[in-house]
């Protein structure tokens, strides 16, 4: 595949998700999932050590793509080797994508792989219309990248700086916008992924250095994998309680 | 009579708080009570510390309404096996209030006095702890510090928790591991299992219609749901009963009743309105390590002032300064420290901006996560939840692990923002003092969000708004009571534990007297 036919494949089906009825896709949703699990009851969560060891289904390449830019403008990310374009490299440090975002949104106890094409590509039309209506060049539109297949699998949202991917994702996720619970159901996952590393048992993922734990500083567990606290007061008189407390500590 | 069909005396839907303490009178009595619970039964040994998708979300729901966002307990236990263990009586004022229908709103025969001999029994029971200035955890004390600096008083909070098994873990939510929570399933289920009471887990009740068995008065139809996924239904049945306690949670009791409008012959129109979030506000402080030292004195070990959220139980202070019975409704709110575990980490915002809970600044503020104090005003709100229709099935409609979407929408009024807007007023005038911290409300990206749904089925004097007696019962439909979270008239300005297990135990008497009119062998026994 060229570039150019990858950018007109794009572009072609950018065109076909605008046709597509935002509402059907919302209302979708809910019987979608409930559709997969009905042919596909997930199994016991903690039969498996890790999400990923789950039969998830798989994903184009352009999709992940898109995918890893949300989740990288949710928590962002360093970018993870030279020329990756998918993470714009506004943090330092490991961000969602590091942290498990997209084996997270692929889990088949979420059940949401089948929708994830959709989701990208409708975010993939969000990114075009704000690209031609911000002065920035839509993807199709720009000048050769190159010729080199990973380069041309650049979708839209890929293709917009992490300013405008964080304007475009605020736009989005306002309350009261048409598709927003979508949005934040892909941004809630991002972020459980950093800030409670999902996929993974809790101890092993502390214990491992799982980077958004480790990020916040979560603490480690006790080696039966539970904690516990043995000081855990300034055992001081602090503050004077409320004249009118009663007996059994309560306000009057 | 179709000799197929199940019967029972007493048929109690949902085993939290308010279907835990009926069932255990009534079976005390002596009736034959099945508790129908649409979670699973987990013992001390299945609760994990652990965030990993499939072990807390079998047990925590995450609602999701047009508005609002709402956290509700589902297993045997309900909420009571979730929840903080805050176990607060409601200050008295809460009893009189008008709310904007300008009458009051609490059934006559209710105020603070009369329900403090339930509200002493059920302290007894759980029972409830009082906790010193030892017992409270860092952040707890942190908070008392930063009120005292403040010219503010602030209280240890009262617990339903066994302080010395308590290990401090912050894993609440997740059950706990060590039984020092005391939830339902250590003192009310039990006793009622103990005097015969069946407790029936994966049942999901559906509809709630008239019996066909003679002597009978309800019938009700459940699926049986997949303990893996409980999308999957597995079976189903219908079990008749002479009496009904309907006690599936203010998210869900409403939503069952609509449902069931028609083969009830019709619900009172105050069923699925009036909803109340209890008001709930939650703010978080990033504090300063350094200030917290030089103004507060504090330092939990040697060049460490705080940096413990992560320790303790979830609630340890609060401060009662601002529920003055003499002030204007819709101003009055308690503020209570309080911790969440991480995977509410996205709602904690960096900036003023709508969009600041994500981005290169947040994830900075993430990286001073242990630094962070969290605090939870319960305000005075206005009822103003409404529950549109109901889905197929089920209380709401299930998305994936944990995350449903609810008909409620919650869309605050002037009244509401009102009092937030004073408790967001006070959080900055106690923990902004001095340069301790920066603090900010969490993002509304989720609606609002909600710990303690209430009021969507409530009780009062007035029949055109509020769907129960004052006995708890429905009103037109006798023998079927509702004694959880709905049936609370208003906010409360403080967790509402206590009070829907003070009214539950209330309506204990009512519901054996009614039981015994029609034909249960059973009589009430205040004995434990």
């Amino acid at each position: 595949m060229t570039g150019a036919l990858s950018r007109r494949a794009l572009s072609r089906r950018a065109l076909s998700r605008r046709a597509l009825s935002r509402r059907a896709l919302l209302r979708g949703l809910a019987a979608a999932v409930g559709a997969l699990y009905a042919v596909a009851p997930a199994g016991r969560a903690s039969a498996s050590p890790a999400l990923s060891a789950g039969p998830a289904l798989p994903v184009d390449p352009v999709t992940v793509a898109t995918l890893e830019a949300f989740a990288d403008t949710i928590v962002p990310g360093v970018k993870r080797y030279p020329g990756d374009h998918a993470l714009a490299g506004a943090a330092p440090g490991p961000g969602a994508v590091q942290a498990g975002a997209i084996t997270l949104l692929r889990a088949p106890e979420l059940g949401l792989t089948p929708l994830l094409p959709g989701l990208a590509g409708l975010l993939d039309v969000e990114a075009t219309g704000y690209a031609t209506t911000h002065g920035r060049p839509p993807l199709s539109l720009q000048p050769p990248l190159s010729l080199q297949p990973p380069l041309s699998l650049q979708p839209p949202f890929v293709g917009l700086r992490y300013a405008d991917r964080a304007a475009l994702a605020a736009d989005l996720l306002r309350p009261g916008t048409p598709d927003q619970k979508l949005w934040l159901l892909l941004a809630l996952v991002s972020a459980l992924a950093f800030d409670t590393a999902a996929h993974l048992h809790t101890p092993d993922a502390v214990r491992h250095g799982h980077p958004g734990l480790a990020h916040l500083r979560f603490p480690q567990p006790d080696a039966d994998g539970l904690w516990r606290y043995p000081r855990f007061s300034y055992q001081r008189t602090l503050a004077d309680p409320h004249p009118s407390t009663t007996p059994s500590g309560s306000p009057a | 009579m179709n000799a197929a069909t199940e019967t029972t005396d007493v048929v109690v839907i949902g085993s939290g708080f308010g279907g835990a303490i009926p069932a255990y009178r009534l079976a005390a009595g002596g009736a034959k009570v099945v508790v129908l619970e649409r979670g699973p039964w987990l013992r001390t040994e299945d609760f994990t510390h652990d965030l990993r998708l499939g072990t807390y979300t079998r047990i925590v729901d995450l609602i999701q309404g047009d508005g609002i966002t709402v956290v509700a307990g589902n297993c045997v236990g309900g909420s009571s096996v979730v929840y903080f263990a805050a176990s607060l009586r409601a200050p008295g004022f809460v009893f009189d209030r008008r709310g904007s229908l300008g009458h009051r709103l609490w059934p006559a025969s209710l105020r603070r006095a009369t329900l403090d001999p339930w509200y002493e029994r059920v302290e007894q029971t759980l029972p409830v702890a009082q906790q010193s200035w030892h017992d409270v955890p860092y952040p707890g004390g942190l908070f008392a510090a930063a009120c005292r600096n403040a010219g503010r008083t602030c209280n240890p909070v009262p617990v339903a928790v066994d302080l010395r098994r308590c290990t401090n873990c912050n894993w609440m939510l997740s059950g706990c591991r060590f039984d020092a929570k005391r939830s339902m399933l250590l003192n009310y289920l039990p006793a009622a299992l103990a005097h015969g009471a069946e407790i029936r887990p994966l049942h999901e009740v559906q509809l709630i219609g008239p019996a066909v068995t003679p002597g009978y008065r309800y019938r009700v139809t459940y699926t049986t749901v997949d303990g893996d996924d409980y999308r999957v239904p597995t079976g189903g049945g219908a079990i008749e009963a002479k009496i009904v306690v309907l006690a599936a949670g203010a998210m869900a009791t409403p939503v069952l009743l609509q449902r069931s409008a028609a083969a009830l012959g019709g619900v009172p129109a105050a069923v699925g309105r009036y909803f109340s979030s209890n008001g709930d506000r939650v703010s978080v402080a990033a504090m300063n390590e350094d200030r917290i030292r030089d103004v507060l004195g504090l330092e939990r070990e040697p060049g460490v002032p705080y940096e413990a959220l992560h320790i303790g139980k979830p609630i340890g202070s609060m401060s009662y300064d601002r529920l003055d019975p003499h002030a204007a409704e819709f101003t009055r709110f308690s503020l209570q420290q309080i911790y969440f575990p991480t995977i509410t980490n996205l709602l904690t915002r960096s900036g003023d901006a709508g969009s600041s809970w994500f981005g290169v600044e947040k994830k900075e503020l993430s990286a001073r996560w242990r630094s962070w104090l969290t605090v939870l005003a319960m305000t005075e709100d206005d009822n103003e939840g409404t529950f549109g229709v109901p889905p197929p099935t089920g209380a709401f409609t299930r998305l994936a692990s944990s995350i449903g979407l609810s008909p409620l929408r919650y869309a605050p009024t002037a009244n509401t923002l009102r009092g937030w807007a004073a408790a967001d007023t006070e959080a900055r005038a106690v923990l902004e003092r001095d340069g301790l911290s920066r603090v900010r409300p969490w993002s509304d990206v989720g609606g609002a969000l909600c710990a303690h749904p209430l009021s969507s089925c409530r009780m009062g004097d007035d029949p055109a708004t509020s769907a129960l007696d004052d006995s708890n019962e429905l009103r037109g439909h006798p023998g079927l009571f509702v004694t959880d979270g709905s049936a609370v008239p208003t906010s409360l300005c403080v967790n509402p534990s206590l009070t829907i297990a003070a009214l539950a135990e209330r309506a204990g008497p009512a519901i054996v007297r009614r039981a015994a009119e029609f034909g249960v062998p059973v009589r009430y026994s205040d004995a434990w």
